[in-house]
């Protein structure tokens, strides 16, 4: 009994190493790194309500600007005695959030762009050429801060405002992918059957270009975490009571030499995220995408 | 040539209109400036008389042409604050961001170009590593968190560099390197990869097997084809030498183009934020036409298929 114990123990085990081995051998260290990092934010993002030892605004007045190292606040306390911690894994979800709503929506408005570029030509060609020019010419960080500063912040706005980042770059790509794909045999086929367009971009061309598309998604998503924090460390992007990482930073700023854990706590998790999603999105690149270098 | 040339100031006119447009519709439709500017509490005749005097009791469409006007006969309007010329002001604080954003040009090109060649050069090797490692910082480390640590470093730990103002060279050294790590890195990645491509190319194999020295192979074959892509790169840096500068100057206190554009924001002081848009558009707009230009210059493929 034991020893068949032992041998499925062993087998298992066997099973274990081998695939941890095989998956080392797809992916090395450091994109195992860089998945385990950012399941680790999802999950903290997912479950804040649940991981915050205490509310974001509650103030422990007794111990304030506290080191970190205590049982109490784990990672010490701000200049009102808010536990960093807890903001912390607030400012997680929060920046996570924005940077999701804003890929997707980037993907979206920008792949649309590109397919109507690609299916209409003239005209409209040149006018979506005209905006990603526009877009090109404006440095983003400028264009937010006019338009966040002007209509006020609001988290739906930023949302909107950090969707706009880089829509240009999924519509050059989705234009010159549908325009090729055009031109292959299987979407002439599907329109000689009678599909309407939609049905052309949406159902047949689209599968096809997914994957350079999704490429393009982890090269944008690092860059709207920063431009995200970037705003919000100037002060223009997430508003006080809410808290995102660039807010913890901009405000842990001015307690730098009294209590830089405040904005070391969260400097290092965007970098964390960042390099991982880059790390995770080379590795996926050379996967999915082997004509993109 | 000419109509390559033709074609692309066309487009960076256009280009340059769509900026105007956007400004002027984006700061002029999102709310009242003689609320803003006058406060709550003031009585209503005075809020029209401000109004008259700023000419936004016309139709937009009517200060839309106005503006577009004053714009083609060189008036970008008059502070609301200051009562002074913006233009005026935008061009004051030019020095100060030009004297942190132009060395570290030239930091990013002395020390990220050679890296990135050495880097390919000598693939696999400790120097190779490093500039990756560097191009990686370079990419995942915001330019406020790079400032700040920096402070916490020089400033706060060992004493030796001051965290900010503008009153010796030594206040610009902590702003100048936040601002070039990132770009080395970014640079360096840039050249290497490019440098790597030529390397593999048939023409490279062929030139040092007829028996051209190594060195010239690099120098007189590899060097120039990989300047193509550098030149994208390094181009969209001289055009960001303006805008470049938000954060960094706002981490530093320093009193460039930077710092006007988030106190005219904050504000709301329309003429100033627009200038300093049309500005920064047009330094872009500007360095995507030299770019364009230099690429028929350096790869005559483009300027033959362009004459045709």
């Amino acid at each position: 009994m034991a020893s068949v114990d032992m041998a499925e123990r062993s087998q298992l085990a066997g099973w274990l190493r081998g695939s941890i081995s095989s998956f080392r051998r797809k992916a090395p260290l450091s994109v195992a790194f860089g998945i385990f990092w950012l399941a680790a934010m999802v999950a903290i993002a997912l479950f804040a309500d649940y991981l915050r030892p205490y509310d974001i605004t509650a103030m422990d007045l007794t111990s304030r600007l506290s080191a970190p190292g205590a049982l109490r606040h784990l990672l010490g306390t701000d200049e009102l005695g808010r536990d960093v911690l807890s903001r912390l894994i607030q400012s997680v979800r929060v920046s996570l959030i924005i940077a999701f709503g804003a890929t997707v929506l980037s993907a979206v408005f920008g792949t649309a762009l590109g397919f109507a570029a690609a299916r209409f030509r003239g005209i409209v060609e040149h006018l979506v050429l005209a905006l990603a020019d526009f877009q090109a010419a404006l440095p983003f960080l400028i264009m937010s801060l006019a338009v966040l500063a002007f209509f006020g912040s609001s988290m739906v706005l930023l949302v909107c405002l950090m969707g706009f980042y880089g829509w240009e770059r999924y519509a050059r790509i989705a234009r010159g992918l549908a325009i090729s794909a055009g031109a292959q045999g299987y979407a002439a086929a599907v329109v000689q059957l009678g599909a309407t367009p939609a049905r052309v971009y949406l159902r047949h061309i689209l599968p096809n270009v997914a994957s350079t598309l999704i490429v393009s998604m982890t090269l944008t998503f690092p860059e709207i975490i920063l431009m995200e924090s970037g705003l919000s460390f100037l002060g223009l992007g997430v508003q006080p009571p809410e808290t995102s990482l660039g807010n913890m930073v901009g405000f842990g700023r001015e307690y730098l030499t009294r209590a830089p854990w405040i904005m070391l706590a969260p400097a290092a998790v965007i970098m964390l995220t960042t390099l991982s999603i880059s790390l995770v999105g080379d590795w996926l690149r050379d996967k999915l995408d082997p004509t993109v270098r | 040539m000419i109509r390559f040339v033709l074609v692309r100031l066309l487009r960076a006119v256009i280009t340059i209109l769509a900026v105007v447009t956007f400004a002027f519709v984006v700061l002029r439709m999102s709310g009242d400036p003689a609320q803003v500017m006058l406060g709550p509490d003031v009585p209503q005749d005075a809020v029209d008389a401000f109004r008259r005097a700023w000419g936004l009791d016309q139709p937009l469409w009517i200060q839309y042409l106005a503006y577009l006007k004053s714009i083609f006969t060189g008036d970008f309007g008059v502070s609301m604050r200051d009562k002074a010329s913006a233009l005026q002001l935008v061009l004051e604080r030019v020095p100060a961001t030009l004297q942190l954003t132009l060395p570290a040009l030239i930091l990013k090109l002395m020390i990220g170009i050679p890296a990135g060649v050495y880097a390919a050069l000598h693939r696999q090797s400790f120097a190779d590593r490093g500039v990756i490692t560097l191009a990686i910082i370079g990419f995942t480390v915001p330019s406020f968190v790079m400032g700040l640590v920096l402070v916490l470093i020089f400033s706060v730990i060992l004493g030796v560099l001051p965290s900010g103002g503008q009153d010796t060279w030594v206040h610009g050294v902590l702003p100048t390197i936040t601002m070039s790590i990132g770009g080395i890195g970014i640079l360096a990645r840039f050249s290497r990869s490019a440098m790597i491509e030529v390397l593999g190319q048939p023409y490279i194999r062929t030139a040092s097997a007829k028996g051209l020295k190594w060195r010239d192979v690099i120098w007189s074959h590899a060097l120039p084809n990989a300047a193509v892509p550098i030149v994208t790169i390094v181009g969209f840096m001289v055009g960001s030498l303006i805008a470049g500068a938000v954060v960094v100057e706002s981490i530093f206190s320093w009193p460039g183009i930077g710092r006007l554009l988030i106190v005219s924001v904050s504000n709301r002081d329309l003429a100033v934020v627009q200038c300093i848009l049309l500005i920064i558009a047009a330094a872009m707009v500007m360095s995507n036409l030299v770019v364009d230009l230099l690429y028929g210059w350096l790869d005559p493929r483009l300027r033959s298929h362009a004459a045709h």
